[in-house]
């Protein structure tokens, strides 16, 4: 009998896969091509302590095995959030994590005090959107800056913090590091590499932005390089994503040391992709022996 | 409601320069078919991965016909499908236009007419009168099959190569051309200068907006298109060209 079940700071994941914040919504979009109760968790959309615009489109861009986006973090507000897509999320049986967003610490210590109490199992603390202007990845590049972050945000979370770093960084261990000496319990990444396309005819840049975070298939070795590092380096668990599209990307990351993985740009190219990627780990599993996934995982010296 | 489907090229032809037209057999796809909606198809290559969305042009019996103009690598390869060849494709998305009673007048431009011939087949199969206002930069296509149905047909093209030289917008003020219901699909600048213009007569307007997109159905929240929200402190939002248009009101979109 085979387990694929994760533990991250004391929540049980029936598996390890979840959906990277800002690809999956909360859900509800894809509930028309799969069963939810299937997931280990929905990482909802990033939200913040009032509703957001977001940025001007052009929005998106393709980029080979790729995309750009500069979406800017459209979201409805914390309110909307607890009133609409908890209730949604909770008729299915898998964890909610609620990726909390802000243009300061104030802004995040507003999310997360509103969420206090509320029927959720995990908080995502968004310190590395580079797509927002204030705050986002202004905070995740720091490492004192970072600290100071965690730790406001910590003082007030009533369930796990889950730390979402960026790929932008010169040493992403330092920050890493930070983070946990600020109180994260767990750490996800990567969030987006900053990135730009120019169309050449019209010579312009492609987003309105001029840049923004590239992610998808063609970033999974840095996503892999950094989990590994990342997950040498600190003690708690990590949570990895970048470019994974299917089973055998998700055990890469797996062995490299994570715990739980997410799937980002993939459910833009296939909205099955989750459900495949479980299943694939489950045959992995059966045809190779491995009864639980910590046989193999962090099996990478 | 929407679905994912592995479709069968049953035809590809050159309509004009640079424009196909391909019927794609899907019988699930299609079922769930509305006038003015989209699909999207991937491309499966490994390089593109975003899925393309191509409106609806015709809606047959277990098939969905589109004509598409080659604009980019994903595009181009769909211009060289094969019959017999497999094609990923989901749908249906997007709203689609909202069909009234009464005179219609439909008004396309470019790459705007494909998705206005379908339209045009159930207002007319509904006892509408319909005349369509089609606008290219040179030359034509599709303009005969609108004929077929019975529709008044009026063509401009910026080089006078057909029918009237200049803009559809002009085309209609010359013609003095009104209906119940105007439905457009084509530029950004057309739709705006044709909303200026309707708004004028009284004229309602359901315009069918672009923009760059992911995924296609709501989630990526990349395709956005400024509308005005009395709600909102500043009078606008941003909303979903997949999810809640294509199809917006003239009077809703904020033009800039």
């Amino acid at each position: 009998m085979i387990n694929t079940s994760v533990n991250i700071c004391g929540v049980e994941l029936k598996n390890p896969v979840m959906t990277a914040s800002g690809t999956f919504g909360s859900g509800r979009e894809f509930s028309d091509f799969i069963d939810l109760n299937r997931l280990g968790a929905v990482v909802v959309k990033g939200v913040a302590a009032v509703p957001w615009k977001g940025n001007p489109a052009p929005r998106i861009a393709e980029v080979y095995g790729g995309m750009l986006n500069s979406v800017g973090l459209q979201n409805p507000g914390v309110d909307w959030f607890i009133e609409n897509d908890i209730p949604f999320l909770r008729q299915f049986d898998t964890k909610i994590i609620v990726n909390v967003c802000g243009h300061s610490v104030e802004e995040y210590e507003n999310v997360v005090r509103k969420l206090q109490g509320q029927d959720i199992d995990m908080l995502e603390l968004n310190i590395s959107c580079p797509n927002v202007s204030e705050g986002g990845m202004s905070f995740g590049t720091d490492p004192k800056m970072a600290e100071k972050t965690v730790k406001a945000v910590k003082k007030l979370a009533d369930k796990p913090l889950i730390v979402k770093l960026t790929p932008n960084v010169t040493d992403i261990t330092e920050i890493a590091k930070a983070a946990v000496s600020g109180g994260a319990d767990a750490l996800s990444l990567i969030n987006t590499l900053t990135g730009m396309k120019i169309d050449i005819y019209r010579r312009k840049p492609v987003l309105q932005r001029k840049v923004g975070g590239m992610s998808g298939p063609a970033v999974k070795p840095v996503a892999v390089r950094m989990v590994y590092q990342v997950c040498k380096a600190v003690d708690v668990p990590v949570i990895g994503m970048g470019g994974i599209s299917n089973a055998e990307d998700a055990l890469e990351f797996i062995m490299a040391g994570a715990t739980g993985v997410s799937l980002g740009t993939a459910n833009f190219t296939d909205p099955y992709a989750t459900i495949k990627t479980i299943d694939g780990i489950e045959d992995y599993m059966k045809k190779y022996g491995v009864n639980d996934l910590s046989e193999i995982r962090g099996i990478i010296e | 409601m929407k679905k994912t489907e592995t479709a069968k090229v049953l035809s590809n032809n050159k309509l004009a320069e640079g424009i196909f037209d391909i019927t794609l057999e899907c019988p699930e796809v299609s079922a769930l078919a509305k006038a003015g909606q989209f699909i999207e198809i991937y491309p499966d290559n490994g390089a593109n991965l975003l899925a393309r969305p191509i409106s609806i042009c015709e809606i047959k019996e277990n098939a969905l016909r589109i004509v598409f103009q080659t604009v980019g690598k994903g595009t181009k390869l769909f211009s060289e499908y094969k019959m017999g060849d497999k094609v990923r494709i989901l749908g249906t998305c997007g709203n689609g236009y909202d069909l009234k009673n009464g005179s219609a007048l439909l008004v396309g431009g470019g790459i705007g007419v494909p998705p206005l011939l379908e339209t045009a087949k159930q207002l007319i199969s509904a006892g509408s009168k319909v005349n369509v206002v089609l606008g290219f930069r040179s030359g034509s296509f599709l303009s005969d099959e609108f004929e077929k149905l019975g529709a008044e047909v009026h063509i401009a093209t910026d080089d006078g190569s057909v029918g009237f030289k200049g803009n559809v917008v002009d085309l209609i003020k010359a013609e003095k051309l009104a209906a119940e219901t105007v439905y457009a699909c084509g530029p950004k600048i057309m739709l705006k200068f044709l909303s200026m213009h309707c708004e004028g007569q009284n004229m309602p307007l359901q315009v069918s907006m672009e923009e760059r997109m992911a995924c296609g159905i709501g989630a990526c929240v990349g395709c956005v298109v400024k509308i005005r929200d009395e709600v909102s402190a500043d009078g606008w939002t941003y909303k979903k060209v997949c999810k809640d248009g294509p199809v917006f009101d003239s009077r809703e979109v904020c033009w800039e």
